[in-house]
């Protein structure tokens, strides 16, 4: 692919490497040879392309938005990860690990969860497959999405509510890490982001390329060449490195849009948490800071490495957008396309909105990570 | 390596002298008194004290731990206030500062490994810092004369223990179980078994910590390695209010176990 592989010891140019208690070390390097192995693997890749296809429903198509191009004076494309099997590009990434675990002999999934998609792409794959699923979800996203709790205990998940520090994904993420170090022998961490330990970053990127690759095939068919911008939302920032991964070897300028209240690598220093060296919200001596942010899945102030590392050497940039603007461009796709987004994907849109007059009459590719069906509830709230 | 440094002579005169190793954990921090427990504890048989500086999100600590840290973050412990306040302090035995790598990053390897040296701080564990990593930071403390002490768990191969050992200083720091901090109402086999596969690899001190919370559970794996680690049994203490009579008191009681015994 186009996006350069890391070191042998993880790292993105300054960023990555394994930084994980003395536990896990071994469960890592294990993971690591395990994955290049089952991807080096004809039948592996079969049995994930396969259920890619038939279970989740890929390729996901490129949608032209016409009333919403005219009305922001440039061409916008949409790539449907909405329409992907539970409703977003969690998926991808979760078929990969659920049979990767189940070639290692494990059949117990862990998971963290922020808005739930990764939670319940988890328990989805666990059904599937016939695992078990544990996946721990701050307190405040179980209040804020207690639709999409419902569904990963429907799907036979144990979801299990994480109430420390500000109890959303960082601190669901600090209980995984927990439960994975007690439990490390019979269970495998299914990592919903590119970031932890290496090789996830890694791994869950190569997962993702399929939006990358397929993107840039289905840009060739409709524009004969590659967009102009290709944007993205980024939280840990998988959905992104997915869709630059296609298209990190051309002209098209890559943009990833971070909340205001979790801009890891727009206000962000270097720092280590969560198995990774990267950009991170922290104070002056090193204690990370809470994220605050309208969206639970883009809630955390760290970003994934190579992301840090794309800004770094200045291959792709970032942006902010607040939860103002990004519940504005929730209901202008809905209004003008008929497509109720998340509110992930909704702070690209928010960006390309703000933006319009610098993107006039140029193509953009947006990353639609996710359908907005899980935050209905949430706005409903919050427009009444 | 030339010639020991403080944590690893102060451990090495306790096993001299037939003894076994106690090593109590103290969070920075925790409460307006906690350098006044640090001053009781030395004089209730410890042979190392452990400072805990507090970190937002300690993936290695149970739910004691983890609540003082929260504590004293609320508090407003800082690690240049823990430190400043670790530099008055004469205890007459080594301290050494458990954190995690941020804090350490964050401030500069070498000026922390500086402030550690400055502050009288003999040693430095930093459980998410594990050996391939561990590089840029061990030079920083080597040349300020701090002696890293790395960890090996229940899940490390045989094949790694020896680089581990080789790699540590002061004392080796054995897992006890698969889990996080904090107290258990058995001993785990697998606290035994690190110590034996350790002493069998190395000639460096090898305490047991992690799962270690009575003095019962004390002695027992010290019939395998070279003495514990107490930590959440400390801190629940503190966190209880017991005061540094109070805290010293249990470090007492393992004292005398640890004496009765070996």
């Amino acid at each position: 692919m186009t996006l350069s592989d890391p070191t042998p010891d993880g790292r993105f140019g300054d960023f990555g490497g394994r930084f994980v208690p003395e536990t896990l070390v071994p469960a890592c390097q294990e993971l690591e040879e395990a994955f290049n192995e089952a991807w080096a693997d004809p039948a592996f890749r079969a049995e994930l392309d396969g259920l890619l296809v038939n279970y989740a429903g890929r390729p996901s198509p490129v949608t032209e938005c016409p009333t919403l191009s005219n009305e922001l004076g440039l061409r916008l494309l949409l790539k449907r990860e909405d329409l992907n099997h539970t409703g977003s590009h969690k998926i991808n990434n979760v078929l990969g690990q659920a049979l990767l675990a189940r070639r290692m002999g494990r059949n117990r999934l862990l998971a963290e969860t922020g808005a739930g998609q990764h939670g319940v792409a988890t328990a989805t794959a666990a059904a599937l497959l016939g695992m078990e699923c544990r996946v721990y979800m701050g307190e405040l996203d179980v209040r804020r999405q207690e639709l999409n709790v419902f569904r990963m205990r429907l799907l036979g998940a144990e979801v299990l509510t994480a109430m420390s520090g500000s109890r959303t994904l960082k601190d669901a993420i600090n209980e995984a890490m927990r439960d994975w170090v007690a439990t490390v022998e019979s269970s495998y961490y299914c990592l919903g982001s590119v970031m932890g330990p290496h090789p996830y970053p890694f791994m869950v990127r190569t997962f993702q390329e399929v939006i990358g690759t397929e993107a840039r095939r289905q840009c060739q068919e409709i524009l004969g060449g590659v967009p102009d911008v290709v944007c993205a939302s980024v939280g840990g920032g998988s959905n992104a490195i997915g869709i630059f991964s296609g298209f990190a070897d051309t002209d098209a300028e890559l943009v990833g849009v971070e909340p205001a209240g979790g801009a890891a690598v727009g206000r962000g220093v270097p720092g280590v948490v969560h198995g990774s060296a990267s950009y991170l919200m922290q104070d002056e001596f090193g204690q990370v800071l809470e994220a605050e942010s309208i969206s639970a899945g883009l809630d955390y102030p760290g970003v994934g490495p190579e992301h840090s590392h794309l800004s770094a050497t200045g291959r792709a940039r970032y942006e902010s957008v607040t939860d103002e603007e990004v519940i504005e461009a929730f209901q202008m796709l809905s209004r003008t396309e008929g497509i109720i987004p998340a509110l992930e994907p909704a702070h690209a849109l928010a960006w390309v909105s703000r933006e319009r007059e610098a993107l006039a009459g140029r193509t953009v590719l947006l990353n639609l990570s996710g359908r907005g069906d899980k935050d209905v509830g949430q706005m409903m709230e919050i427009l009444s | 390596m030339t010639g020991l440094g403080p944590v690893e002579t102060a451990l090495r005169a306790r096993l001299d002298g037939g003894g076994r190793c106690l090593v109590p954990y103290i969070t920075g921090g925790l409460g307006e008194d906690w350098t006044a427990t640090i001053q009781e504890v030395a004089a209730a048989g410890a042979d190392v004290i452990e400072v805990g500086i507090p970190f937002s999100d300690p993936v290695m600590d149970g739910p004691t731990i983890q609540e003082a840290n929260d504590r004293a973050l609320g508090a407003g412990a800082t690690p240049p206030g823990i430190l400043g306040s670790l530099r008055g302090l004469d205890v007459g035995l080594p301290l050494v500062v458990m954190t995690y790598y941020n804090i350490a990053y964050r401030m500069g390897l070498e000026r922390f490994a500086a402030a550690l040296a400055d502050s009288g701080v003999s040693g430095c564990i930093l459980p998410d810092l594990p050996l391939e990593e561990t590089g840029p930071w061990a030079e920083a403390a080597d040349a300020c004369g701090v002696e890293t002490i790395l960890l090996a768990a229940p899940t490390t191969p045989d094949e790694r223990l020896p680089l581990i050992c080789e790699r540590s200083r002061g004392f080796v720091y054995g897992v006890g179980l698969l889990g996080v901090t904090g107290v258990r109402t058995e001993l785990a086999s697998s606290a035994c078994t690190i110590a034996e596969r350790l002493k069998a690899v190395t000639e460096r001190p090898v305490l047991v910590g992690v799962g270690v919370g009575t003095p019962e559970q004390a002695v027992e794996v010290s019939g395998y390695g070279d003495g514990v680690v107490v930590g959440s049994a400390v801190v629940q203490r503190m966190l209880d209010g017991a005061g540094p009579d109070g805290v010293a008191a249990l470090v007492a009681g393992f004292r005398e176990a640890l004496d009765v015994e070996h």
